[in-house]
């Protein structure tokens, strides 16, 4: 019961985390490429319920910030005017799931910008950048996961059900597959494929890069599972009945294969976000002005931005809670399937 | 003997996939490092073409194939188009680097990772135990990229570490003292990136395996007969639990070319890494393929080391290969 309810809870963890990115436009206070080219490098702005002068206001409000008397980038906050925070405000115009047309953000001000994550050298909102950034890392993420484990089932269920040459053969190029470090297989997968295209072009191939290096694993897996599934009794009961083979694994191997799958999911996803991560940052994934968590990363990659602008690092920041929401549900899921082994000591146990 | 010939066989086939697997994709490629000259209106068409020739990039994929694997033979692995010069030193110089920097930080992580794990396997699900667990429970959620970005905005803010490079300005005139100390502490921040990444997963694994031959009644016996609980541990336990420790030595054996890739790339460590991402970049082929090839020598050869040891350390495995 209490395995369940641990799987359950980080399901919801999950759930609302990627609730919150897909439903970037609403919490992102502004437009992701909306610049504002007088407010480059906006440090993080205080929110404050009190004025300087000790008076206390019910509604957080902001002081704008303004370039410090003979400086160029060091700015500090202007006392005079207080901007109050609205909430559920009207701004710019999104697409809420990218369906839904919408105005209303979960907050804004009126009269001046609010940069809770400061900005970049465009000025553009980090907050936001790193909301719609979400989008496209974990889009990336989950569709790379799933080419796998379509891949990895196919693979894996035709190597285990027709076996002999079909299944060495397979299971030869899985080892392969499994010998190189991924990183390197993104690489040379990446290397061989054009460098220079349009946004979108650069986050297909990108989806696909990812989800042809991770397949050798889950085929082996689901290849054991099938090994073993298709001399029970009822798959030779259904195949005594005539079942074809399409039939068969489609009916009666497919479903027994789930648990593997699914457990492999748990695992891939995260990693696969972070290759996207990685490859953007190293500038072979999703270019600008689209935003997502590598390559927000990638201007770090200067030494003036590392050493001026300490936050253009939080956008890194942004996997850490999915990287333990999915490890935490995968090793809910993996003492779920193995609970007969476990006495009061959970050895494999994550956290 | 059969068994190491037959797993000695086993690598070499494992290699030769590869450089067919890499030279395949390479084949697939759009476009190489002389396009862009193309588009330079100072180089001629002829030039570029007969450059192509030169670099044989205009034969047929099998009878470049079967040049290059002649060039692996002689210890030259292709020509880089990008430094025009053989790609094999070039390699080595970063390789040299890269061995450098993940030597020593495998090192560091198995000499924690074992006392580490032994102890908190010694105290399970108590104190000391659950202190460990949760720490590597936390440095498991923070992805290396997060955790190399952390640790240079730290030391760019302190100032108390350089931030990149292998050496100083002027390394050369420096007493060899002075040399050991630069080296180090430019070495301090990619090793400590590289060991706090690699540690979790070294912690749990010792963890797990030792408290698995914990319960044991050989063990249990020899608490009964009053053996003291290191030499328990030390003497006895660790050796049972040795065997998945062992393969995943030679794990760490292997990926010491290729593990540091990130990290090297963040920190601007002079290894294979940021090799190979500038080839990639410039269409470097035979540098792509040369440093691929070389980082799976070295895993291959890492997973051959872990058969010999676990032989050598294993009687159950001793005994069934020689009864084959």
């Amino acid at each position: 019961m209490k395995q369940r309810r641990r799987l359950t809870k980080w399901l919801v963890v999950l759930l609302i985390l990627h609730g919150i990115i897909a439903a970037a436009g609403f919490f992102a206070p502004y437009d992701p490429v909306e610049q504002d080219r007088e407010r480059p490098y906006l440090p993080p702005m205080h929110i404050h319920m009190m004025e300087a002068h000790g008076h206390f206001h019910l509604r957080p409000f902001f002081y704008p910030l303004r370039l410090r008397e003979g400086s160029f980038d060091q700015y500090e906050e202007d006392n005079a005017t207080a901007v109050p925070l609205n909430f559920f405000t009207r701004g710019t115009t999104y697409r809420l799931l990218g369906i839904v047309p919408s105005r209303i953000h979960l907050f804004g001000a009126a009269s001046a910008r609010v940069y809770l994550l400061g900005s970049d050298a465009y000025g553009r909102d980090q907050l936001s950048r790193i909301l719609y950034g979400g989008q496209v890392s974990l889009l990336a993420g989950l569709l790379g996961a799933g080419i796998t484990l379509f891949l990895g089932a196919f693979i894996g269920m035709a190597a285990g059900y027709f076996g002999g040459w079909r299944d060495d053969l397979l299971m030869r190029i899985a080892e392969l597959f499994l010998a190189l470090p991924w990183l390197y297989l993104l690489f040379a997968l990446r290397a061989f494929l054009p460098l220079s295209v349009s946004p979108l072009e650069a986050f297909l191939l990108v989806v696909v890069v990812i989800g042809m290096v991770g397949w050798a694993r889950p085929a082996r897996m689901v290849r054991g599972v099938v090994l073993s599934v298709k001399e029970r009794d009822f798959v030779r009961a259904a195949r005594g009945f005539g079942a074809s083979d399409i039939y068969l694994l489609r009916r009666h191997i497919l479903p027994e294969t789930a648990s593997v799958l699914l457990t492999q999911a748990t695992i891939l996803v995260p990693q696969f976000v972070l290759a996207e991560m990685t490859l953007s940052f190293l500038g072979l994934g999703v270019p600008e002005p689209m935003s997502s968590w590598g390559n927000l990363l990638a201007t770090l990659q200067q030494y003036n931005v590392l050493v001026s602008y300490w936050w253009m690092y939080l956008p890194a920041l942004a996997i850490v809670p999915f990287f333990l929401g999915y490890l935490s549900l995968a090793s809910a899921l993996h003492e779920r399937t193995s609970t007969y082994k476990i006495d009061e000591k959970s050895k494999w146990n994550l956290s | 003997m059969r068994y190491f010939i037959c797993r000695a066989l086993h690598a070499v086939f494992l290699l030769f996939g590869v450089s067919l697997l890499t030279f395949l994709f390479s084949a697939l490629t759009p476009g190489n490092y002389f396009d862009e000259m193309r588009l330079n209106p100072q180089i001629s068409p002829e030039a570029v073409t007969a450059l192509r020739a030169q670099y044989q990039l205009d034969r047929p994929l099998p009878i470049r194939y079967a040049h290059w694997l002649n060039a692996v033979a002689h210890g030259q692995m292709g020509f880089s188009f990008a430094y025009n010069s053989p790609v094999a030193p070039l390699l080595w110089v970063r390789a040299r680097n890269t061995l450098l920097l993940t030597a020593t930080a495998t090192l560091l992580a198995w000499l924690l990772a074992l006392p580490l794990g032994i102890c908190s396997a010694a105290r399970f699900g108590r104190a000391p135990d659950r202190v460990l667990s949760w720490t590597t429970a936390t440095l498991l959620v923070i992805p290396d990229l997060v955790l190399a970005l952390g640790l240079l905005i730290l030391a760019v803010r302190t100032g108390w570490f350089p931030t990149g490079g292998l050496v100083s300005v002027g390394f050369d005139e420096f007493s060899a003292l002075q040399k050991l100390r630069d080296l180090t502490l430019h070495m301090a921040l990619p090793v400590t990136a590289l060991v706090l990444a690699t540690l979790p997963m070294l912690v749990r694994h010792v963890r797990a395996s030792v408290a698995e031959v914990l319960d044991a009644p050989f063990l249990r016996a020899g608490a009964g007969h009053g053996l003291p609980e290191h030499k328990l541990l030390l003497g006895y336990a660790l050796r049972a639990a040795a065997n998945p420790l062992i393969s995943l030595f030679g794990f760490s054996v292997g990926t010491l070319l290729s593990g540091s890739l990130l990290v090297e790339v963040v920190m601007s460590w002079p290894g294979l890494g940021p090799l190979l991402l500038e080839s990639i970049l410039a269409r470097d082929l035979y540098v792509v393929i040369g440093g691929v090839l070389l980082s799976m020598v070295f895993l291959v050869a890492g997973n051959l080391f872990a058969d010999i040891l676990l032989y050598w350390a294993d009687p159950r495995i001793r005994t069934a290969a020689s009864a084959k």
